[in-house]
């Protein structure tokens, strides 16, 4: 007999008390939240949040999207950019760092010489200040906000939903998802919070305001 | 349960023995105080800010029971989804079958050594072990769990694998051992958990570039996409899932949930329960395989090593539902004082008192459920409502049964409640019983104290003082009171207390 034949069998031998005519699918509880947990503001709200990760977090118009970019970079000294495919170009600044394109897939060791990475954003969480990514254009494949040691994600203010269970409704789970909470931090040292493991540990936030 | 099982681990003294020898361990009894008090605080707050906090509770967990009496329905649904995205789905019925795969799998890639996101069911069937004697070296990528392994050590936490040391302890442990595995630890190493962070982050990154599989666990796996969630901190678990040609998870069959919107519960219940953070810094979703994004060959082993022995118990059955938050542990007077190694099992704390014994019998595990006071903070914490006390004093009957069975003489202290019983169902052998007290309490009751006796007693005595028993017992108190106020005409005792 399969592995599977035993578990399964070893399953339904274990739940013989439950009634055969008892609906697997229901009752289900309902979804969304009986409540808010979203002030006025949910903008503010999310910068907030973030930014108490130790994220950086500005709010520019459209049109200084690209100076804020260069600012963050400026910041960090980085040299080496990654752009993914289907970045729009508007948001990239001039200045004196070399542009690294994945349009032709960057091998993992360019990856991790990179400084800086920037990208797009699928959706954001107010009250948990999340950006989440889903990898489409203008966001990379998920090796690209890995390895570079500073991420900087452009998120539309329209793209912010108040809470977890309206930005899961957003999503499509056939992509590949990251939901991103400030930079990589770890509290297995006597459970003292410390920012900076494995993923970036530098995150700048860029929330772009609608035009 | 095999003997590479580490559900339990052979050869651990049982909880009270073990338990002495964690109380005389003062480092470790400062490391475990600062950090749980560190760590209840900040969930306390988290928790605080959702004014549905309760609800949200009661949804998960009416979502987790009702998965569970469906459990064979949703794993059929979630094999069909996963196999639909371009994964493959192995099942298996024990820790052995779970290795057997597991290395299988990781020959046919002609691969001597893999990366692991932290699992706590891959360190329940002994997984590395299994790889080590097949001759792969698995390296963890954890943080805590790297501790813990160059330690040469065992997890003492579910979360935080190396709670039970402090800094001094970690930096010495990288120090003498990393060089062995790798790259060493930088000179100069400080005891600052921020350099310590760097060091790990130095000693994993070529470990990350180079190695071609992957082994992961699982958090959540969605029945109704194939979508399989890791929910981490320190972005190795991103590294893991991401950069491999092939990636393996290993995953508990209770673990399934009926939809990917059922996540949204429980990504707010799990990180404010568990680090006490509104989020965790990285959630990983992945649903079968992507073109051109992150492993190409992707397997999923679905676990069952004791969970359908657990799911037949109708009561103890809601241990399943556990999140492996550790929230329990965290608010648990014994386990504070204890540790995690005293439980003797991957799973310590209060659901370890509840789960290690359904999952591998309780006669083998006899102590565990007695490893609790009942005081119920932990049913209080627990984000899926297990009623651990519940369980807790279920298993302890079927531990006394057990061990009933298994005798062919009854115990002492069984005996010595039979007798009780026997004294307790006559009024007049309940009052020769606490004469008999009464005159053997004068002669051992110092200052109107019991204390430490010799023999049978001292498994009692030796911990506890005991007020001695008056000279005259409540009902003798009663006739002798009640006859003297009949006789002066007053009113009696019975009436003045209605007053």
């Amino acid at each position: 007999m399969s592995g599977r034949d035993t578990v399964l069998r070893a399953v339904r031998k274990a739940l013989t008390d439950v009634p055969r005519f008892e609906n697997p699918g229901g009752p289900r509880p309902p979804h969304g939240h009986p409540t808010d947990h979203t002030g006025p503001d949910i903008v503010q709200l999310f910068s907030e949040r973030t930014a108490e990760y130790r994220a950086t977090v500005v709010r520019v118009p459209a049109a200084r999207a690209a100076a804020a970019v260069g600012d963050a970079l400026a910041r960090t000294g980085a040299r080496a950019l990654v752009v993914p495919p289907g970045l729009p170009a508007d948001v990239i600044p001039e200045g004196p760092w070399t542009l690294l394109d994945d349009t032709l897939p960057l091998t993992p060791g360019q990856l991790d010489a990179a400084d800086a990475v920037l990208t797009t954003s699928a959706a954001a969480i107010a009250v948990t200040g999340t950006v989440i990514l889903d990898h489409g254009p203008g966001q990379g494949r998920r090796a690209l906000t890995l390895l570079p040691d500073q991420h900087i994600c452009l998120v539309r203010e329209d793209q912010i939903a108040p809470d977890v269970p309206e930005a899961l409704s957003r999503l499509d789970p056939y992509r590949p998802l990251t939901l991103v909470s400030g930079p990589s931090a770890t509290s297995d040292i006597e459970l003292d919070r410390v920012e900076g493991v494995h993923g970036p540990r530098t995150l700048d936030i860029i929330v772009v305001a609608a035009t | 349960m095999s003997d590479r099982d580490n559900v339990v681990w052979l050869g651990t003294p049982a909880f009270p023995e073990a338990a002495r020898a964690a109380l005389a361990d003062t480092r470790l009894r400062a490391n475990l105080r600062r950090a749980t008090a560190t760590i209840r605080d900040k969930r306390l707050a988290v928790t605080a800010e959702l004014d549905d906090w309760e609800e949200l509770r009661e949804r998960a967990a009416a979502v987790k029971r009702h998965t569970l009496r469906h459990l064979d329905h949703h794993l059929l649904r979630l094999e069909e989804a996963v196999t639909a995205a371009g994964g493959t789905v192995h099942w298996a019925a024990d820790a052995a079958e779970a290795n057997a795969i597991v290395t299988r799998l990781v020959q046919a890639t002609g691969e001597s050594e893999v990366v692991k996101v932290k699992s706590m069911a891959t360190q329940e069937i002994g997984l590395n072990e299994a790889l080590a004697d097949a001759g792969i070296r698995a390296y963890e990528t954890d943080l805590a769990e790297l501790i813990v392994q160059l330690g040469g050590d065992r997890p003492s936490h579910i979360l935080v694998p190396a709670i039970h040391r402090g800094r001094s302890e970690i930096r010495e442990i990288f120090l003498r051992e990393m060089g062995d595995w790798g790259r060493p630890a930088p000179d100069g190493l400080g005891d600052d958990p921020r350099d310590l962070a760097e060091a790990a982050r130095l000693h994993l990154r070529e470990k990350f570039l180079r190695c071609k599989v992957a082994v992961s666990g699982a958090n959540f796996a969605a029945a109704d996409t194939g979508t399989v969630v890791v929910v981490e901190s320190e972005g190795n678990g991103r590294m893991c899932l991401t950069l491999p040609d092939t990636l393996i998870t290993v995953m508990g069959i209770e673990k399934v949930l009926p939809a990917f919107a059922d996540l949204d519960v429980f990504l707010q219940l799990l990180p404010r329960s568990s680090t006490g953070e509104r989020m965790n810094p990285y959630t990983s979703l992945w649903t079968g395989v992507t073109e051109g994004d992150g492993p190409q060959d992707f397997h999923l082993v679905l676990l069952d090593n004791g969970r359908t022995a657990t799911l037949a118990d109708e009561v103890g059955r809601q241990a399943l539902s556990c999140i492996r938050c550790s929230a329990c542990l965290n608010v648990c007077p014994v386990y504070e004082r204890t540790g995690g190694h005293a439980y003797g099992s991957v799973y310590p704390g209060p659901i370890g008192a509840v789960l290690t014994p359904q999952l591998v019998g309780v006669e083998n595990t006899a102590s565990l459920p007695f490893a609790s006071t009942l005081c119920g903070a932990c049913y209080d914490a627990c984000p899926v409502k297990i009623n651990i006390p519940e369980v807790l004093v279920h298993l302890r009957a079927e531990a006394v049964e057990a061990k009933r069975r298994s005798r062919l003489l009854p115990t002492a202290e069984a005996l010595a409640m039979k007798a009780a019983g026997w004294v307790m169902s006559s009024p007049k052998g309940l009052a020769a019983a606490h004469r008999l007290a009464a005159l053997g309490a004068r002669l051992v009751a110092r200052d109107g104290l019991i204390g430490s006796l010799p023999g049978p007693p001292a498994r009692w005595t030796g911990t506890r003082d005991t007020p001695a028993p008056a000279q005259e017992s409540l009902r003798a108190w009663w006739r002798r009171t009640k006859a003297v106020n009949e006789t002066q005409g007053r009113t009696t005792a019975e009436e003045e207390g209605r007053r």
